[in-house]
């Protein structure tokens, strides 16, 4: 499997719904297609959020991954 | 005494007797024009989300700023329409009497304008309801309602006052907050449902 370069990391833990889709938004504006961020969360409703955040902006979540109470995700824009 | 009878009353009638001999059943015509959907693109095309902000109860303006924040971070074209007590959220915080006339200096005495200073319509307690959401509100890390508001504004979403309910409570375009839309009437807001938004009345 092929490695993800990291364009930007968004630190969105102890922030609870709707602001980690709101600086994911906010951080995905000026970076083009084909970066790759990681956003980390300690909102649980994130898991399901973040799912439905990329179905209908169009772009593609490729790692989910949990340790305990923080939630990472990897998305790549489209 | 004469009594005049009038033939009734009726188009359809008429436009049935002026057509020769009986109408063959016809199908509808289709035009094979425009589709109502796009034909190419994979998915169907998001709908604009319209939310109409009617209170301006704390918990309410909460909601409207969460949801409209949300929606345009998930890139659906958002407008917010503003009205009746809805618009004294976008009041300036530091504005204190607005208004002309006394009626409406009174109103706005009355409640203080602004989006710091929004009532709980539930357990306000002179203030000390909204003091406890707004402590809870930080320990659980969620964003203010003005803190939404910047974001929402951030991301694009327009926010329309309504015409009628400025001239109404006498406010003036300086003593909105910045970045406010052109005011506009219920027509606006019908137009915008009709065509392509899914509206929220909050």
């Amino acid at each position: 499997m092929a490695v993800i370069e990291i364009t930007q990391r968004i630190d969105a833990r102890g922030l609870s719904c709707p602001m980690p889709i709101v600086k994911t938004a906010q951080a995905v504006k000026v970076l083009p297609s084909g970066a790759a961020i990681e956003l980390v969360a300690t909102d649980a409703g994130s898991v399901k959020d973040v799912a439905a955040w990329c179905k209908t902006t169009g772009n593609t979540l490729v790692e989910q991954t949990s340790d305990g109470a923080v939630y990472r995700f990897v998305i790549v824009l489209k | 005494m004469t009594t005049e009878t009038l033939a009734p009353f009726d188009p359809l009638a008429d436009a049935i007797a002026a057509v020769d001999g009986w109408p063959e059943a016809v199908e509808p015509v289709r035009e094979p024009g425009p589709s109502p959907e796009p034909a190419s693109e994979g998915a169907a095309a998001t709908r604009d989300i319209l939310i109409i902000d009617y209170s301006g109860d704390l918990e309410k303006v909460w909601a409207t700023m969460i949801l409209a924040s949300t929606s345009a971070a998930m890139g659906v074209r958002t407008r917010v329409f503003v009205t009746f007590w809805g618009l004294q959220v976008f009041v300036k915080d530091s504005k204190r009497i607005t208004g002309e006339n006394w009626m409406q200096k009174m109103m706005s005495a009355m409640q203080r304008p602004g989006i710091s200073h929004r009532k709980l319509s539930k357990m306000n307690f002179f203030g000390m309801g909204p003091w406890m959401m707004g402590r809870l509100a930080k320990q659980y890390g969620v964003a203010s309602p003005k803190e939404l508001l910047e974001a929402a504004q951030a991301l694009g979403v327009e926010f329309i006052p309504c015409q009628m309910t400025m001239d109404m409570f006498g406010l003036k375009p300086e003593d909105m907050i910045e970045g406010m839309g052109e005011p506009a009437g219920a027509a606006t807001v019908i137009g915008l449902m009709t065509d392509n938004s899914t509206p929220l009345f909050i």
